[in-house]
């Protein structure tokens, strides 16, 4: 009865209050029958299953953990602080190694925060290509999630299949902005380029295989019956409990918030000349963080066959000057990365660099959860619960 | 109609993936005996065309992690014309570009004012030794050969633009 | 028996016969199965080819990878338990070993063939688990440990299961002698046919598939490897083990799987006999001599579709969490094998 009134618990939907109780009576029976003595477990610094030089500090009562702490840091490179000491355009190239596995995204924010700090904005043709590059970059980190998922959990194959389609997506990105992992291709005013002759149709044909690609893993994977009872009831983030702690991404639209930057604020992208839908689960565990990536990577897809098909002519540069320096002022801009909300606070003062930047990034806010939700589970589900979590090493330490 | 259990569709997905595999051949490349073209854009190694360059040093202060050094004297040089003023010209002494620092960002090769510098599609160079990263201008002129063409550009783009 | 060989050689001959049988019954089908499914038929699952420059299409890989391993260091964690550390990998192959010992191969040929061969097979199997456990505890690693007590949980779990399993099959033999239930499946008829002999996959279909999890459970191969699970930890008992102690685990592993499948092809594939009807054979001194070449062949054929079994399992799924094992072990497949016995029984009775 106390789990029933359990203050989290008592403003929780239908589902995910059922699926919350199952998991968190689970653990209190198991408490109370096993006292052992505890045992502190180190997962990381150098631990497969945390894709980098995340430490967690788990406290484990058997298998148990009673206590979590994740520490950060092992990895930081200073972005804040190298970017002072950077021109405006030397910054991109810095910052888009914050998430390596969507780069372009990590540009577009930044850039729009100078371009709105020197009150130009980019030709209609610039947005556009500029979208189709975020929701590609979106396509790449998201689909290596899904293989990697598989990886977490035990099953081999879905990585493979994962890089093997990632690769089509890397290589469109590759022949458009020349670089494959780091395109460094958004300039403050427009792009770099214009695409070359005849990518939109082999787009088009790669979309059709990352469709397909997310069928195949859909039957391989989130079919399984093993999978979904290793991930279903899993790791329970209740609405507000995911509110207070600043998710965002699929993260948060899992525990059934209905927030998309993409579409809920107006920024120069193409966003609001397509018709997409935001996907969301009510359960909030993380079969639910899973599937909402899976739909997402689905439904960026259909974003960019939209957008080929209606990329207006014109000019990919507006008229900056030679030697950018960018007025006096603070700007703030953030959009809907792959992994969640990331924006950068840029401080200018009329110099040929920014005098401060404030990285907001999605993963670091992602984790900052993971003491309240490990509380009580197993230590196999720890690592689903991270994998679903979904962090990129560089984003939480940049 | 009872649906197929999830496991047992699995087993058909890598089934059937191992039976395109022999089929149609497997997506990978044996990199060595075969290999993949890199894209006509693809920030491979940079080029120097030497006497496009002027030493005008922007490419070495615009380097985001100054990998670039350049040095040069300046000469006085036969005038163009009969009877003129002989001409101050920069010889380059030195241009290097040190790759195990480069970030193949492309910042100078957008900068440089005289077409200098350009990309070149080519990525075997690596070497064992990372002083030998340091690629002076002699072998930086090599790469010349390798510069493709710049590619079409899609429907609609901005011919104008230069 | 054994006319083959007792007539012409010593007895330290026939010895000195039967470990040489041993280690290529128990090596040949472990290198086949590494290079054939693990290193082959995974990379094709992933649409990859797999190692391919040592020797033809790779097929000398595993010889450079045993080279490899044997140059590596040997490291010994310090706080180790050193003699158990060292003693628990070969522990775990002598399982293995000691498995192949009751396997028949043809009417001669076998190493041992015990009047309770498969009550035999079954106990010996259970001796892995000590060498896992003891290499969980040495190794003085937390995940070791972890893994080593994961595995333990898992193995004396799923050990009940196999043995409900086989009752089946040695009701329906009438006999636990591995011999005796090879000609009694292919000297048998079905349903009146004598044609196919009587492979007791087909009647004993349900202990067919418990045993086939059992063993996927006993080899801890997805999707039962928590012991092993890479992802969370690290490699489970085998963590701390380099170079050639870690080369008997990998060997252990694989060299279980083939013995295993032959065991299993024994019980419920006939083994290495074909129907007798085809060669108008009646009984086990009927059949010709020349089945003690084949046999062998057909014994190893049968394995090999046994172990795409397992592998392909392997390769396709992910892995249950322990407590969802153990609930599978004791709320499914007990249960279903021990109706299982129940129906052969009556069955038994009845015809």
């Amino acid at each position: 009865m106390t789990i029933l009134n359990d203050p989290v618990s008592a403003k929780l939907g239908n589902r995910q209050q059922l699926s919350y109780i199952a998991s968190q009576a689970a653990d209190a029976r198991l408490n109370v029958e096993l006292e052992t003595e505890g045992m502190t477990l180190n997962i990381g610094p150098q631990h497969p299953a945390t894709h980098g030089t995340l430490r967690i500090i788990a406290r484990l009562d058997g298998e148990q953990v009673v206590w979590a702490e994740p520490s950060c840091g092992y990895m930081h490179r200073g972005y804040e602080k190298l970017t002072e000491v950077r021109t405006f355009p030397q910054v991109t190239s810095l910052i888009n190694r914050i998430d390596w596995l969507g780069s372009f995204a990590n540009e577009v924010p930044f850039i729009l925060a100078a371009e709105k700090l020197m009150n130009v904005e980019a030709p209609p043709r610039a947005q556009w290509i500029r979208t189709i590059l975020f929701e590609l970059s979106r396509i790449a980190n998201v689909s290596l999630f899904l293989g990697d998922l598989g990886v977490q959990l035990g099953a081999i194959t879905p990585v493979f299949l994962a890089f093997r389609d990632r690769e089509y997506v890397l290589n469109l990105i590759e022949s458009a902005t020349g670089g494959r992992f780091h395109p460094n291709f958004d300039r403050i005013g427009g792009l770099k380029d214009d695409l070359p002759a005849g990518w939109i149709d082999e787009t088009k044909v790669v979309m059709k295989k990352l469709r397909n690609f997310c069928d195949e893993i859909e039957t391989l994977l989130f079919g399984n019956e093993i999978f979904q009872s290793r991930t279903r009831g899993i790791g329970v983030i209740p609405r507000d409990v995911a509110l207070q702690y600043g998710l965002s991404g699929a993260n948060l639209r899992a525990s059934g918030v209905d927030w998309d930057l993409r579409r809920d604020q107006t920024i120069p992208l193409a966003y609001d000349k397509v018709d997409f839908k935001v996907w969301t689960h009510p359960d909030g565990d993380s079969f639910a963080r899973c599937w909402v990536r899976l739909q997402e990577t689905r439904e960026a897809t259909k974003i960019v066959d939209q957008l080929l098909d209606g990329i207006p002519s014109g000019p990919v540069m507006a008229k900056v000057p030679k030697i950018i320096k960018v007025p006096e002022g603070e700007a703030w801009v953030s959009t809907e990365n792959p992994l969640g909300e990331m924006g950068y606070y840029v401080v200018s003062r009329g110099d040929l660099g920014p005098f401060r930047v404030k990285i907001r990034s999605a993963s670091f806010n992602n984790i900052s959860i993971t003491p309240w939700l490990l509380r009580g589970v197993y230590v196999p589900d720890i690592i689903t619960i991270l994998a679903s979590l979904y962090f990129i090493l560089g984003d939480i330490d940049r | 109609m009872a649906q197929v259990p999830g496991f047992i569709k699995g087993l058909g997905i890598t089934f059937g993936t191992m039976m395109r595999t022999f089929k149609n051949g497997a997506n990978t490349v044996q990199y060595p005996h075969e290999k993949e073209a890199p894209p006509v854009r693809a920030r491979g190694v940079i080029a120097l065309h030497q006497d496009n360059c002027t030493s005008c040093m922007l490419c070495s202060r615009s380097c985001p992690d100054w990998c670039i050094y350049i040095e040069a004297h300046k000469e006085l040089a036969p005038p163009r014309r009969e009877g003129g003023k002989p001409r101050q010209v920069n010889l380059l002494d030195r241009f290097d570009i040190d790759y195990a620092l480069c970030m193949y960002c492309g910042i100078c090769v957008e900068v440089c004012p005289f077409d200098a510098l350009f990309w070149s599609p080519e990525y075997e160079y690596s070497e064992p030794n990372i002083t030998d990263m340091l690629h002076d201008k002699t072998k930086l002129s090599e790469w010349m050969e390798t510069v493709p063409e710049a590619p079409a550009l899609e429907v609609g783009a901005d011919k104008k633009k230069k | 028996m054994n006319t083959l060989f007792a007539a012409v050689i010593p007895y330290w001959g026939q010895s000195l016969l039967r470990v040489l049988g041993g280690l290529v019954a128990v090596l040949l089908p472990a290198g086949t199965i590494v290079y054939l499914f693990l290193f082959k038929m995974m990379s094709f699952m992933q649409s990859r080819l797999g190692p391919m420059e040592a020797g033809p299409y790779g097929s000398l890989q595993l010889v450079a990878e045993v080279g490899k391993w044997l140059q590596k260091e040997d490291i010994q964690p310090t706080n180790a338990d050193k003699p158990v550390f060292k003693m628990a990998p070969i522990i775990v192959l002598m399982s293995t070993f000691l498995l192949v010992v009751v396997v028949p191969f043809g009417p001669d040929a076998w190493f041992t063939d015990l009047e309770t061969g498969i009550f035999y097979a079954l106990a010996v199997s259970s001796i892995s688990v000590l060498g896992i456990l003891m290499a969980g505890w040495s190794s003085a690693n937390k995940y070791s440990l972890l893994g080593g007590l994961r595995a333990a949980g898992q193995l004396i779990a799923y050990e009940l299961p196999m043995v409900l399993a086989v009752m089946g099959v040695v009701i329906q033999a009438g006999t636990m002698n591995l011999q005796q239930i090879v000609v009694a499946q292919n000297a048998g008829s079905m349903f009146g046919i004598d044609t196919f002999g009587n492979p007791y996959v087909i009647t004993q279909f349900v202990g067919f598939i418990v045993f086939m999890i059992a063993i996927q459970a006993e080899l801890t191969q997805a999707p039962f490897d928590m012991p092993i699970a890479e992802s969370e930890l690290v490699s489970g008992y085998m963590t701390e083990y380099s170079g050639f102690r870690f080369l008997i685990f990998f060997i252990g592993e694989f060299a279980t799987a083939g013995v295993f499948a032959m065991i299993a092809s024994t019980l419920f594939l006939g083994g290495w006999g074909v129907p007798f009807s085809w060669f108008g054979w009646t009984s086990m001194d009927s059949v010709a001599n020349w089945m003690n070449v084949v046999g062998p062949l057909v014994v190893f054929t049968k394995m090999m579709v046994l172990t795409f079994l397992i592998m392909w399992v392997r390769f396709t799924y992910p892995r249950f969490r322990e407590d969802q094992l153990q609930r599978f072990a004791w709320k499914v497949l007990i249960p279903v094998s021990l109706a299982n016995i129940m129906l052969t029984a009556v069955l038994k009775v009845v015809f």
